[in-house]
């Protein structure tokens, strides 16, 4: 049996800032992950959108911890190598009442020190496709890649000596006098924290240790991803007023770091918390509501579609809006439950993670790490590079020669780079999610060949264990003929 | 940078890539280099292992890899320089193109280039199909590669939707290679691939044809389970209560083909809506004088048999004008598709003679009648037995000066 000091359940962005935050200090921290990557639940699927704070009652955790998470994020970027792009957001008003809205999201901002903000008429409004009478301009809003963001925290926690153990699913937790004993399904593990980031699955977790006092309501938001030639739509993100019965920001359109624009979210409760599904009339109602902001979306705009699930602690009945929980169990001390992690959880990160690393400090000796590797900065794409970059990579490394994902020009040397990250994911997605190929227009439809013989070739995978996204998710079943050795 | 001074850049080494080598090089020029992503010249038709290739063009019947053999063979016998794992990074009006492989970056200077860069799959997302995201869906092509080139079998219980002639194909490979093949839904009423597909892949084999249907949900968190099908009507609208559940691991998506225009779209070379192509002439010269296309990024063709005998001629006449400076515009008339027609190729004759044109009609009908319209004049007629969406039409017209001279467009209709 292993010994941690610092165990973590979960490897969404949370967990993953946590095991970052930690990886700073000579401990020793274990991440447990269920799937096959990190960010492999609600930190991958959502809006990718770093909040301001206007949006979260006036001294609640949301609000402090995104307020603060925000600002942190300025040089954390900078540390993990992570793009973010801070294009301000519009919440747009269409009507008086809805002016008086944006003049109450506006106090809230002040109350929340959310700076610059600014009421504004429709002529002042800097997107020219966008239908409103006014609207509040926000400036410290922004973006980023959420699976991106959570893998640079992963991976620069992992070349920090985190461990993180893939498709490791924690299946029940002892309590002893002096620590944990956490089963899974790769065996047992002892630790002397714990810290319960395991998002929609949080409930679970505290299950095993103690009677839970909480209630986690799963609620389905679904996007709609329009192709690129319409990027130009707008440069800035576009909110409604927000919905005020669910506890949600409703439907918006909003800009991604690859330069696409998304559509969404929905919010529907449901029971199941993995039932990540599209659904038919949300498809239709998403594009239709987006066009009301945005009459000039083409229907045919919409180039794939998928959802996300938020770990909400109020159900719809009770109005969908509760705090973030961020406390030591009383029952079990050196047991850290994060529960009902939802919007603004991917901006509140770093700053979560933070105050987490003080309560563990005080449990336990921490000291920093005199040789902490700082992430290298990211590395341009090869189609980004300059003609005399991509020059000296190929005499270094032919590989960089060899373009296999030929919508994006992604080359057999960055497939490689994917496959060789420090945690370990081995998926097509993870490949996916690390340098695009896959990604474009064709969806796959010619690199995933190249992806394939890579891993068997130079990763010695074999074939029948190459998987989409998770263990069971296999591309193939059989050989048509058995191979003579 | 390694830079060549050429006279002719073709751009894809598939069967349209190879026939306009040849014919180009046959025509007297000699620095023709072709350009090719893959490790392998012949481009899809390496996967094809099928035969039927080459039927109408020698009279004999080859397999994909055999037809592309037949081309290789005599390219290489000629003077003609081929890069191998070479990708078209960019290209631009003063006909330099960069590419890059394993060597470096390499800038092309040439005279005359060839877009032959074919076709790609449509995906589960145009069709938009709700559900979960599994694994276990594949276009058909892709399908096809991994069983015929890599030795691999992506599913046991198989559904496909889309009668696309690779829809078809696969049917019947997947069941030589023992997979249980449930069945091919198509939303249209009539199968969308060759009728001597359907007779030879579907009903050869009882695999059942579910016109009128299409699929309407997808179900499995890891590895696709099920799927819903349902029947639509006359407007391709579900009906409900029709919805019935298949389970099955494996859905091949057989939906359609897109011309690759990637890099002609970087030129403005002006395209096409319907055919998703560049609008071309009689010689295949696109709306950008000295860039040509022919194969699957012109059109996409019924057979390889059709599209070889255009790939050869916008070979041939790259070679005829390779020294000839674009004087001016000479006047042209635009050939519209009229009733029953979808489209047609060429879009646009500027030189009166005999021109080969090919189109498509909209829906199946039997004898039907084909006219082209001058001036409220029918200038051509032919009758047809039978035409079908999925076969082309192509037939030669002559078109006189008079024609280009006191009119603005011809119109081509199919009654």
């Amino acid at each position: 049996m292993r010994n941690f000091q610092v165990a973590i359940v979960g490897g969404g962005v949370i967990g993953s800032a946590i095991a970052w935050e930690l990886s700073k200090y000579n401990i020793n921290v274990v991440v447990f992950e269920k799937g096959s990557d990190v960010a492999s639940g609600t930190s991958k699927a959502n809006s990718g959108v770093i909040h301001s704070g206007i949006n979260s009652a006036p001294d609640s955790l949301k609000a402090f911890y995104c307020v603060k998470g925000n600002q942190m994020l300025h040089s954390i970027s900078k540390k993990i190598g992570l793009e973010v792009k801070w294009i301000g957001k519009y919440v747009i008003a269409k009507d008086e009442r809805e002016l008086n809205e944006l003049k109450r999201l506006k106090k809230v901002g002040i109350k929340n020190n959310v700076p610059d903000l600014k009421i504004v008429n429709s002529d002042k409004v800097n997107e020219k496709n966008v239908n409103c009478k006014s609207a509040l301009w926000v400036p410290t809003a922004g973006i980023v890649s959420p699976y991106e963001f959570t893998i640079a925290l992963a991976e620069n926690a992992a070349e920090n000596n985190v461990k993180f153990l893939l498709e490791t699913q924690v299946k029940n937790i002892k309590k002893t006098s002096n620590n944990f004993i956490i089963s899974t399904n790769k065996g047992e593990y002892k630790s002397d924290i714990l810290v319960n980031a395991a998002g929609l699955n949080c409930k679970d977790i505290v299950s095993m240790v103690e009677e839970p006092d909480f209630n986690v309501y799963p609620c389905r938001g679904e996007y709609l991803v329009l192709d690129k030639n319409y990027s130009s739509l707008v440069n800035s993100m576009i909110y409604p007023v927000p919905v005020k019965e669910l506890g949600v920001l409703g439907v918006h359109i909003t800009p991604t770091i690859e330069g696409n624009i998304i559509l969404g979210p929905s919010a529907e409760f449901i029971e199941d918390p993995d039932d990540k599904k599209t659904t038919k009339n949300m498809m239709k109602s998403l594009l239709e509501e987006a066009k009301e902001i945005i009459p000039k979306i083409p229907d045919k705009a919409v180039i794939n579609a998928y959802s996300g699930v938020r770990c909400k602690l109020a159900s719809e009945k009770e109005g969908g809006w509760a705090d973030f929980r961020i406390q030591e169990s009383k029952k079990n001390p050196n047991m850290i439950n994060l529960l009902g992690i939802e919007s603004p959880g991917l901006t509140a990160a770093p700053a979560i993670a933070e105050d987490i690393k003080k309560m563990i400090s005080k449990k336990i000796k921490i000291k920093p790490k005199q040789k902490f590797k700082t992430a290298e900065p990211k590395m341009k794409r090869f189609q980004d590079m300059t003609k005399k970059q991509q020059t000296e990579l190929i005499k270094k490394d032919q590989r960089w020669g060899r373009i296999v994902c030929r919508c994006e020009h992604i080359t057999e040397a960055e497939v490689i780079k994917a496959l060789k990250n420090p945690i370990g994911a081995k998926t097509l997605s993870a490949v996916k999610y690390r340098c695009r190929a896959g990604m474009g227009r064709c969806q796959g439809g010619f690199c995933t060949q190249h992806i394939v013989r890579i891993m068997e070739e130079q990763f010695k995978i074999n074939f029948k264990n190459i998987t989409l996204k998770s263990p069971e998710s296999n591309i193939f079943y059989r050989r048509n003929r058995e191979e003579k050795q | 940078m390694i830079n060549q001074n050429v006279d002719l850049a073709i751009i894809g080494a598939g069967p349209a890539g190879l026939a306009s080598a040849l014919s180009a090089s046959e025509n007297g020029i000699n620095k023709i280099i072709v350009l090719d992503r893959n490790d392998w010249l012949g481009g899809i038709l390496t996967q094809c292992i099928h035969d039927g290739f080459g039927v109408e063009e020698t009279g004999e019947s080859m397999t994909g890899p055999e037809y592309a053999e037949m081309y290789i063979k005599k390219v290489k016998k000629k003077k003609i320089k081929i890069m191998k794992e070479t990708m078209v990074l960019d290209i631009n009006k003063k006909k330099e193109i960069t590419a890059v492989n394993k060597k470096g970056l390499h800038k092309i200077k040439t005279k005359k280039v060839i877009f032959a860069t074919g076709c790609r799959e449509k995906t589960r997302w145009h069709i938009m199909i709700p559900g979960d995201r599994p694994s276990g869906i594949y276009t058909a092509g892709v399908a096809q590669g991994f069983i015929n080139l890599y030795n691999k079998i992506p599913g046991k219980n198989v559904v496909i939707l889309g009668s696309g002639d690779v829809g078809l194909i696969m049917a019947r490979r997947l069941k030589f290679e023992g997979a249980n093949v449930i069945g091919v839904v198509e939303i249209l009423p009539y199968a969308s691939g060759l009728p001597r597909n359907v007779v030879q892949c579907l009903d050869d084999y009882d695999i059942p044809l579910y016109l009128n249907h299409t699929v309407t949900y997808i179900r499995g968190r890891e590895r696709l389970e099920s799927i819903k099908i349902a029947q639509v009507n006359q407007n391709m609208q579900i009906i409900p209560k029709t919805e019935k559940e298949i389970k099955c691991d494996t859905l091949l998506l057989s939906l359609g083909l897109i011309p690759e225009n990637e890099l002609a779209k970087k030129i403005d070379i002006k395209i096409d809506k319907i055919t998703g192509g560049p609008i071309v002439n009689q010689n295949l010269e696109t709306s950008e004088p000295d860039f040509y296309a022919c194969g699957n990024c012109l059109q996409v063709y019924d057979t390889v048999d059709a599209l070889s005998i255009d790939a050869k001629k916008a070979g041939k006449q790259a070679a005829i004008n390779i020294n000839k400076k674009n004087g001016k515009k000479s006047k042209s008339i635009a050939i519209k598709p009229g009733k029953g027609v979808r489209y047609i190729i060429p879009q646009k004759i500027d030189k009166p003679g005999k021109i080969h044109m090919s189109l498509r009609v909209k829906k199946p009908q039997k004898k039907s009648k084909l006219t082209i319209i001058s001036k409220g004049e029918e200038i051509f007629n032919k009758k047809l037995p039978w035409v079908n969406p999925a076969n082309m039409v192509i037939f030669d017209v002559k078109i006189t000066r008079e024609i280009i001279k006191s009119s603005n467009t011809i119109e081509v209709n199919i009654d």
